[in-house]
């Protein structure tokens, strides 16, 4: 079956994840790992994979674009560059989706955007954040029964699966994925709180959900609905499990997950990645399934 | 110990930490008269914020009386000669709270993170520093690391620009010579210049005892709570500590009489309990548990039936961090299926 060619900028961990999981893609075939720095672990972990590499950044790319068919491209650098990686990719009819908290593109959960998207053509969508892929479906799951005038998350991250991009712009991931739960969750108001964990051995990705409904909440509607949507998240992350609740109290209705990586390249318990390299490989394997059905002719964007 | 005409200069908690006993809902009024009261008793530094700090309004650790900026803009125009200071938690809080509590007219930023997590501080710090505030670096829970792993965090706030460092004992377990050793040492190893506090809990009696070891060990901030105000058992009781100070000819600038009368006649009467160490704060200070879980595991207590001891000993044993409250109900409700007291779930 003919594959969709796939790009990933940044050979870091979680490029590298993402590469591991493309290559079990029937629908993406990873062509490029496209890097910054010479001596980078993960460009030379893609060439002994048999992937095409360049440490000269999206530049080194461009010129084999067309030649080597890539129609897709993951940008797994940082907010920083992602605009001109954009920029340069989409002018050349590349899609781009999004890691970086940029947010330059609408954002896809994809258990409830993602059609959406792919009927849009849309040349670049964000997968938000970590915290945002892991709580905005439990949102969703309230909002979709009955109107939340108010929906809370509440990230744990194992200490060592948080990196110093994410250290040094903390607020960013606080408001992006506030942001997102309002919007893509379906609450009138948003609220993110990140806590990070430094035991050992790390802990897995923890997440509470609190909504606050505007009416008594319908406990058994809820219910169902968010075990309906634990089973559509456990599609692309198996380790997504429900902890505890929904709990209702009031109007407030409380939903405790866990998210288990699968261990590709990154550690178990960093749940919090995998969510990220997994949500984007569904995303792009939505797109594929359009692209290869001729549904979804890729044409330049302006830049 | 000698600590005659050491000068100290002590930072009031109980409305900031003592809003955790008060869930957040001191009122604005009783906001104004007991900062006016701190002041009145030549209180230097008072801190106003939620509890979690600014942003802290959530479900998750509960939502206040009034906003702060609500609560900042009315004390900090009352105040004669005390400076008025914000709490942030990087992750709770973001630098938008930080600008709107600047322009409110504090005059002292402090970022807290977990002990080993500084570096989420950078942006917070950087921006404190550059807008010509007061900026701490409060390093939580740091009775759960060695004195050197501290001092490398201390090292990162300072390299972001905070000019004082705390070592805060959020779960009131050090003792004396633990306090001793990590205070020394960050005195030591940090710039001169770069101010050392301490900020104690008084679940094992041990609020004065240890604020005056980290004076003696070189930390010339100490925060401290009229009334004994605070999570878990309070914080370090102000009143107590200046008589103590008092007694040492440690200089402090507050009148004893004063900051006593503040305790009895504004903050006492404002408590829906009495703040003390009873067998839940003790066992924080024990355990080395987060102060602030005590009310959260009192009511899961209550809801689960599973003991808000037991409750606070397995948060303690799963190592849980400043801000996982969440974490709490969740650990309950775990507890009372594990014991047959809830139907199985999920």
């Amino acid at each position: 079956m003919k594959k969709i060619k796939c790009a990933i900028i940044g050979p870091g961990n979680i490029g590298t994840d993402l590469l591991y999981k493309l290559r079990r893609s029937t629908l993406l075939e990873p062509v490029w790992m496209v890097g910054v720095d010479p001596a980078s672990e993960g460009l030379a972990r893609a060439k002994e994979l048999d992937l095409k590499t360049t440490s000269r950044g999206v530049d080194g790319l461009v010129p084999y674009v067309k030649a080597d068919g890539v129609q897709i491209a993951f940008d797994a650098t940082s907010a920083y560059v992602h605009k001109e990686n954009s920029d340069k990719l989409t002018g050349l009819g590349v899609m781009m989706i999004d890691l970086t908290p940029a947010a330059i593109g609408p954002y896809c959960v994809p258990p409830i955007n993602l059609k959406q998207h792919a009927g849009k053509r849309e040349m670049n969508v964000n997968m938000v954040t970590c915290g945002g892929q892991a709580t905005i479906p439990m949102v969703y799951a309230v909002s979709r029964i009955q109107k939340v005038r108010y929906a809370e998350i509440v990230a744990t991250v194992a200490s060592k699966s948080v990196g110093p991009g994410t250290r040094k712009n903390i607020d960013e991931f606080t408001r992006t994925t506030a942001g997102a739960v309002a919007s893509i969750g379906g609450a009138d108001e948003g609220k993110a709180i990140i806590v990070i964990n430094p035991a050992e051995p790390p802990l897995i990705m923890r997440d509470t959900i609190h909504c606050l409904t505007a009416d008594e909440p319908q406990q058994k509607e809820i219910e169902a609905s968010v075990h309906k949507m634990i089973a559509e998240v456990q599609k692309y992350v198996p380790g997504y499990r429900l902890k505890n609740g929904p709990v209702f109290d009031g109007t407030r209705v409380t939903i405790w997950v866990e998210v288990e990586g699968l261990g590709d390249f990154l550690p178990k318990y960093a749940g919090n990645l995998d969510i990220m390299t997994a949500s984007a490989t569904r995303t792009a394997e939505m797109f594929a399934e359009e692209i290869l059905a001729g549904r979804l002719p890729l044409e330049a964007a302006a830049a | 110990m000698n600590l005659a005409g050491t000068f100290v200069t002590t930072h009031d908690m109980s409305l900031r930490d003592g809003m955790h006993p008060k869930r957040h809902q001191i009122t604005i009024e009783q906001m104004k008269s007991i900062a006016q009261g701190l002041d009145a008793a030549g209180v230097p530094l008072i801190e106003v914020t939620h509890g979690d700090g600014l942003g802290g309004a959530s479900v998750n650790y509960g939502f206040p009386a009034a906003t702060d900026e609500q609560y900042l803009r009315a004390v900090i125009p009352l105040m004669k000669r005390a400076r008025v200071s914000a709490l942030l938690l990087p992750g709770i809080g973001t630098v938008d709270h930080l600008r709107m509590a600047a322009d409110c007219g504090v005059t002292t930023i402090r970022v807290a993170t977990h002990c080993t997590e500084a570096d989420v501080s950078e942006q917070h710090i950087n921006l404190g520093r550059k807008m010509g505030l007061d900026t701490v670096g409060f390093l939580m829970m740091a009775h759960m690391i060695a004195p050197e792993l501290l001092l490398q965090q201390a090292l990162l706030m300072e390299s972001y620009g905070a000019n004082c460092i705390y070592a805060t004992d959020s779960a009131g377990y050090m003792l004396p010579d633990d306090v001793t050793a990590r205070i020394g040492l960050l005195r030591d190893k940090l710039k001169p210049e770069t101010e050392i506090g301490f900020h104690g809990h008084h679940n094992l009696s041990m609020g004065v005892a240890n604020s005056i070891a980290a004076v003696a060990a070189g930390a010339r901030r100490i925060d401290c709570a009229c009334g004994g105000m605070g999570a878990g058992a309070g914080n370090t009781p102000l009143e107590v500590f200046i008589a103590v100070c008092n007694r040492m000819g440690i200089e402090t600038g507050v009148d004893i009489f004063k900051v006593s009368d503040v305790a009895e006649d504004l903050v006492t009467p404002i408590l829906d309990f009495p703040v003390r160490i009873d067998r839940n704060s003790l066992t924080l200070g024990y355990a080395g548990v987060y102060s602030s879980f005590l009310l959260f595991a009192k009511r899961a207590e209550a809801k689960y039936g599973v003991s808000a001891r037991e409750i606070l000993l397995e948060l303690g044993r799963r190592k849980m961090v400043g801000g996982q409250e969440d974490m709490i109900e969740d650990t309950a409700i775990t507890m009372a299926r594990e014991r047959g007291i809830l139907p199985h779930a999920a």
